[in-house]
């Protein structure tokens, strides 16, 4: 990072919108050649460096060219100089390429540790243009390619994947030069007479050589490998695991119905009881919906002394309370008010229940079942109450627009018992907590027949049906939102139950120890109060209803967690472990991990 | 036997009901029973099901549905063995389903479409019965619109029964480019894929469709582009190699540049990656094919191509098959090895060949290259022909390099092999095979004496005599080089084995090269004083009327030049000067070529008249004397005054000698 606070210096130069525009240009270029590549551990090659050279070595031009300032009699006056930083391992294929200025009598350019002469000395390797000839870690060459002069580009490209190396003239491929290449090889270029003069390009322009279709065969390679991995006798035991695997995934995030029929159709046991999964699936709506005080109570009733062991997630739950008593969603407050702001209900974006896919999803990792990936593989069998029609539950089609991964929301809650909803006259309601087929009936009628862009939104008039919302003007969907709905003794209400959290807060900090976490949750929860709209103030995203998934599903792995059950689904496990099994790969410097990404596979 | 004879007996019976509802039923029973079983298909021909099919399939009281299975069960029989297709093209069932694609039917078409393709794709089909009827190509490009389906069918009838460059004119005539030039933009790879096999047909080595297609835009592109992003190395290697054809083709005729960056740094990097381990032993032959045609008038592509990766080594794989390995290890691999193994050489040596055949540089890298010349040496007596003619072609190509014949030829004794090629060989490799001899017989070559005394001459001279004039070029030529400064033994072998009527039959030969190349053999036989007087006094006559029919016939400056350089050496001689001052008519050419208005023949003339006037020995002075008479000095003396530095110094020299 030293090299780059010295690269920092051309900060001169930031004005310059020639340089910035180049600078942005290269930022572009590097992110699509090498996406895998984390800057923050390993950064790539931008410039020469102006410490790691020899003093025969000028630099100019943002560290970029190089031109010889020594007497250059003998190989003695041979001086080199090297990037900033050595060659990632992510890169999986890293290439750069360096266009003779200005020969003098001869030129060498290589790769590699600092060395009187790119080539020469151990663990360093070159390719050098007096001769052609290439060199590995000695002083003696091996004919390799062509001799390059004046006017050339050379460049150099190293595949981490196979470990081997070849450079390129003018374009042109000339072979691979070296094989079993150690790590952390640095891009070096050594010069030895005076007048040489080469520009280094690490990506500020376009290359000779067309690098991105060598990486896209190598691309389409792996990805081969991967495809055709051979399971031979085992095909058997892997649809078991797959199946399995999407069997515990329907069943952690509750839908039931959905897992029914997978398992009747896969012919697979479900270890969890219905009962359960049902309970957890009501537990999880109600957070969704934003009724946190009666999911903390369902929670009570249904696994006593969970919370009291969790004191840490009670705290949280009670905090989301107390945020969605501001938002006036919480029942507490709810009962107070006349009018329901039905805006805040609406759940525009992701669906809850349901996780979106990696590539929105950047904290995923195996620790961590927040936020699930990948579930719209799963499909609801579309249907109503005959399961038997549709007997394979494809986990591969995900379409978004065919496949209505939907949560079902439908089933009514013994609080708010008052169903009949004018605009949605069918949703399904002879049933509670163990229908089979609430999903498929809210769909059509609802979901397709009635309002469509609700397919797209995934919930939202859901919400609607379980908060009962008494009003249900459809015109005032956008009235302005007030604080707890506006009303005073609800608001009342809301201040008693802040107080009653920070005591909470306080009697934890005596038991427990101080929790930062804790203070910064509370804090911002607080300072919702200050803004006359909370929803338009800079923490005014606590009451995105978006924000409800994280606990939600902290919620869930709890439960799962005292039942004995993984709190975890293992397919998030293993895409988990995939994922961090790829980024360990950058670190012990796997190459093909560039071409193995996860997100690849998730489509 | 007589079972199944029995049950394919009821197939056939049942073709015959009058219930046309129960023949469908039997022709869909019968097309069940035919899939993938040979026999049963060999059995259904045997015993007539195709008559009848295609009588249903012509009947226009068939229903369409019927139709179609017929068609189906008869694209079904196509796909057994070649004698099936025999069987099928006999019983004329490619004008019959012709017909059929006059049927509004799609579905019909399609399936008429799908059972041509399998009958034309096969190699006994005549590809020439899709030309027959002029009808046939207008309407199989208006289907092409119809659907995908049709696209694959027709582009792959396309592919197969383009052979000749009259057939790829009646397809560009008809609009093939226009039609199937969408069609590489489909969404459907099999059609992109088709369309691109059949522009590579359509453009081998034609100038006329590779110019139109070089014009041709794609949604906006232009078709290079578009074959450019097929060479993607992500795409299978099937569209990048026929995508690489494609663009060498019409690089070739001219449609592109040589030095455009498409060639340069796309589809050549494409076919050197071709010839790579990696890829499939019949994707490398058709690389290195393709490569060798890509660059052999090239020198830029030639030494741009022996830096691209490896590539000369490279090449030196394709002579390890089949490998010492493969032959324990799995009798599967041997087999297919043993397949492609001549085949995987003569690439090998026809991209040496091509590479080699400029740059000195690359050839001393060829033959640098492990076992080459070994390699070389044992190509030429391969017992398959098209290795032989490679190898050859490849040695060809390295005896350019004056350095090769003088170490790595002599070292190998390549003559040996060449000769007995040479004995007994047909014309394609003997034309290649003369034509090394050729600089294998140069003057600093010293493969040239043990050649000699393997009793050469016979066979150059049988050469002389062939109805190839390629081949009459090439033993006269190295008669020619054989000839050159070489004693008098040889040259009197020479005279003695061609014999003099065959010498002054080549005089006349119809072929300039030919004719040219005897002069040059003349020119060398009449070098050195005692040879040239020898010789004349053996052959004179025959020899001054030869050139006096030359001189007064039809020829190019250099013919003439070249007859006149004999005179010269004539008069060179001692004895053989008299045989021109003799002959007025001679001297009287003479005399007119040193007025003429080419440089280079008064130049040769006035030689020959120096040589005359030479002052050597007493006698000259007659000589003088005569050519005054015939106004020579008045010439000469002008020619002082002339343009040309050569012409005016040669005149004023022999000036000097008429003072002397």
């Amino acid at each position: 990072m030293d090299a780059m606070a010295e690269l920092g210096a051309g900060s001169l130069l930031l004005g310059d919108p020639a340089f910035n525009y180049q600078e942005a240009e290269l930022n572009e270029r590097l992110k699509r050649l090498y996406p895998a590549v984390n800057e923050d551990e390993t950064p790539l090659p931008r410039s020469w460096s102006p410490k790691d050279k020899y003093s025969y070595i000028g630099l100019s031009q943002n560290n970029l060219r190089v031109h010889y300032k020594g007497h250059g009699k003998n190989h003695k006056d041979a001086a080199s100089v090297r990037a900033t930083h050595p060659i990632p391992a992510a890169c999986g294929i890293y290439y750069f390429e360096v266009k003779i200025v200005s020969k003098g009598l001869d030129f060498l350019s290589s790769l590699l540790p600092l060395s009187p002469i790119p080539g020469w000395d151990k663990h360093s390797y070159g390719y050098h243009g007096d001769d052609g000839h290439s060199f590995c870690s000695s002083g003696t060459g091996q004919p390799y390619g062509p001799t390059f002069t004046t006017g050339d580009v050379i460049g150099c490209c190293v595949n981490l994947i196979n470990n081997t190396c070849f450079y390129t003239k003018n374009g042109i491929s000339l072979g691979v030069a070296f094989t079993d290449l150690p790590p952390n090889l640095y891009p070096t270029v050594g010069l030895q007479t005076p007048g040489e003069i080469v520009d280094a390009n690490f990506g500020q322009q376009p290359f000779v050589f067309d690098i991105e279709d060598y990486m896209s065969e190598w691309r389409a390679k792996i990805h081969g490998m991967i495809a055709r991995f051979p399971i031979g006798e085992r095909l058997g035991e892997w649809q078991a695991v797959l199946q399995n695997m999407v069997s515990t995934y329907l069943v952690h995030h509750g839908y039931c119905a959905t897992a029914t029929a997978f398992a009747r159709a896969t012919e697979t046991l479900i270890q969890e009881d219905q009962t359960s999964i049902k309970n957890r699936q009501r537990i999880q709506k109600l957070v969704l919906a934003g009724r946190v005080g009666e999911a903390i109570e369902a929670t009570q009733q249904l696994y006593p002394g969970l919370l009291e062991h969790n004191p840490n997630l009670l705290f949280m739950l009670k905090c989301r309370q107390f945020v969605e008593m501001v938002n006036g969603t919480d029942s507490e407050v709810r009962c107070f008010s006349i009018r329901s702001p039905k805006s805040q209900d609406s759940y525009p974006g992701s669906p809850s229940l349901s996780p979106r896919h990696g590539a929105t999803n950047p904290n995923l990792h195996s620790a961590g079942a927040d936020s699930p990936t990948c579930s719209n593989g799963v499909t609801p069998p579309n249907k109503n109450k005959s399961h038997n029609k549709y007997p394979g539950v494809s986990s591969a089609s995900s379409s978004s627009s065919s496949s209505p991964s939907s949560v079902n929301y439908s089933e009514s809650n013994s609080t708010d018992s008052t169903k009949s909803q004018p605009h949605s006259g069918t949703s399904n309601q002879e049933e509670t907590s163990d229908s089979e087929m609430e999903i498929e009936a809210e769909h059509y009628t609802n979901g397709v027949a009635e309002n469509p862009s609700a397919r797209i939104m995934n919930g939202t008039y859901k919400h609607q049906e379980i908060l009962q919302a008494q009003d249900i003007s459809l015109e005032d969907s956008c009235a302005s939102r007030q604080l707890c709905g506006g009303n005073q003794a609800a608001t009342e209400r809301m201040i008693q139950f802040g107080r009653e959290l920070q005591g909470l807060n306080e009697q934890l900090c005596r038991e427990y120890g101080k929790n930062v976490t804790h203070k910064k949750m509370l804090q911002d929860a607080f300072s919702l109060l200050a803004y006359s709209d909370p929803w338009n103030c800079p923490v005014g995203q606590q009451l995105d209803p978006m924000q409800r998934e994280n606990i939600c599903s902290a919620l869930n792995s709890a439960i799962l967690e005292s039942q004995n059950l993984p709190k975890q689904p293992p397919l998030m496990l293993a895409l988990g472990q995939a994922t961090e099994c790829v980024q360990l790969m950058a670190r012990v410097r796997s190459g093909s991990c560039s071409f193995a990404r996860v997100d690849n596979f998730l489509h | 036997m007589q079972e199944v004879t029995a049950t394919s007996r009821h197939y056939v019976d049942r073709l015959f009901h009058p219930d046309p509802q129960k023949v469908l039923q039997g022709v869909i029973d019968m097309k069940n029973a035919v899939i993938g079983n040979n026999k049963q298909k060999a059995n259904l021909i045997v015993l007539g099901a195709v008559p009848r099919l295609l009588y249903l399939l012509q009947q226009g009281l068939s229903s369409s549905e019927l139709r179609t299975e017929c068609v189906v069960v008869l694209g079904s029989l196509a796909m057994g063995t070649e004698n099936n297709i025999k069987s099928l093209v006999d019983c004329h069932i490619i004008p019959a389903l012709l017909q059929g694609l006059v049927c509004p039917d799609l579905v019909f078409i399609e399936a008429c479409l799908r059972c041509l393709r399998t009958v034309f794709i096969s190699p006994v089909t005549p590809v020439q019965l899709l030309y027959t009827d002029p009808t046939v190509i207008p309407h199989l490009m208006s289907l092409l619109s119809r659907s995908p389906r049709t696209q694959d069918y027709i582009t792959q009838i396309f592919s197969h029964c383009c052979k000749s460059p009259e057939h790829q004119t009646v397809l560009f005539n008809h609009g093939a480019i226009q039609n199937i030039a969408p069609m590489l933009i489909s969404l459907s790879y099999k059609v992109r894929m088709q369309a691109l096999k059949c522009f590579s047909v359509l453009a081998y080595e034609n100038t006329q469709v590779s110019m139109t297609l070089v014009n041709v835009l794609v949604d906006g592109d232009l078709l290079s582009q578009v074959f450019v992003r097929m060479l993607q190395r992500n795409l299978p290697i099937e569209m990048q190699l026929t995508a690489a054809k494609c663009l060498t083709y019409m690089c070739r005729a001219g449609a592109i540049r040589t030095d455009d960056r498409c060639i340069v740094l796309k589809t050549l990097p494409c076919l050197v990656r071709m010839c790579s381990k990696e890829r499939l032993l019949e994707e490398r032959v058709e690389g290195a094919e393709t490569l060798a045609y890509l660059m052999e008038p090239d020198v830029e592509l030639q030494r741009i191509a022996s830096v691209t990766d490896h590539l000369v080594a490279m090449l030196a794989d394709y002579f390890k098959y089949p490998s010492s390995v493969s032959a324990i290890t799995d009798i599967k691999r041997l087999d297919h090895d043993l397949k492609h193994a001549h085949e995987l050489r003569q690439a090998a040596f026809k991209l040496y060949a091509s590479l080699g055949s400029n740059d000195e540089d690359i050839r001393k890298k060829i033959t640098e290259t492990e076992n080459m010349m070994d390699r070389i040496v044992s190509g030429l007596s391969e017992s398959s022909i098209k290795v032989r003619l490679a190898a050859v072609r490849c040695l060809h190509s390295l005896s350019r390099s004056v350095q090769q014949l003088r170490t790595s030829f002599h070292d190998h004794a390549v003559w040996k092999p060449l000769m007995k090629l040479l004995q007994n060989a047909p014309d394609e490799v003997l034309v290649m095979a003369s034509s090394t001899l050729c600089n294998l017989l140069l003057e600093f070559s010293p493969s040239k004496e043990p050649i000699l005394e393997s009793g050469v001459v016979e066979l150059l001279c049988s050469l002389t005599q062939s109805d190839s004039p390629a081949l009459r070029v090439n033993g006269i030529w190295a008669l020619m080089n054989m000839a050159f400064q070489a004693d008098q033994k040889v040259k009197g072998e020479i005279v003695r084995a061609l014999g003099t009527e065959q010498l002054f039959r080549l005089l006349s030969d119809p072929d300039t090269n030919v004719l040219m190349k005897t002069l040059g053999l003349l020119r060398n036989l009449l070098s050195t004083r005692p040879h040239i007087d020898q010789i004349m006094s053996s052959h004179g006559k025959q020899i001054m009327q030869a050139v006096t029919l030359i001189l007064e016939g039809e020829h190019s400056i250099e013919v003439k030049e070249q007859t006149l350089c004999i005179l010269a050496n004539i008069a060179d001689g001692n004895t053989a000067k008299e045989l021109i001052m003799t002959n007025d008519d001679i001297l009287q050419k003479i005399k007119y070529y040193m007025g003429h208005s080419n440089a280079k023949l008064q130049l040769a003339a006035t030689f020959c008249i120096s040589n005359l006037i030479w002052n050597e020995e007493g006698s000259c002075q007659e000589r003088q004397d005569k050519l005054r008479e015939l106004g020579f000095v008045d010439i000469l003396h002008k020619l002082t005054q002339a343009l040309d530095p050569n012409l005016c110094e040669r005149a004023k020299t022999a000036m000097q000698h008429y003072l002397a």
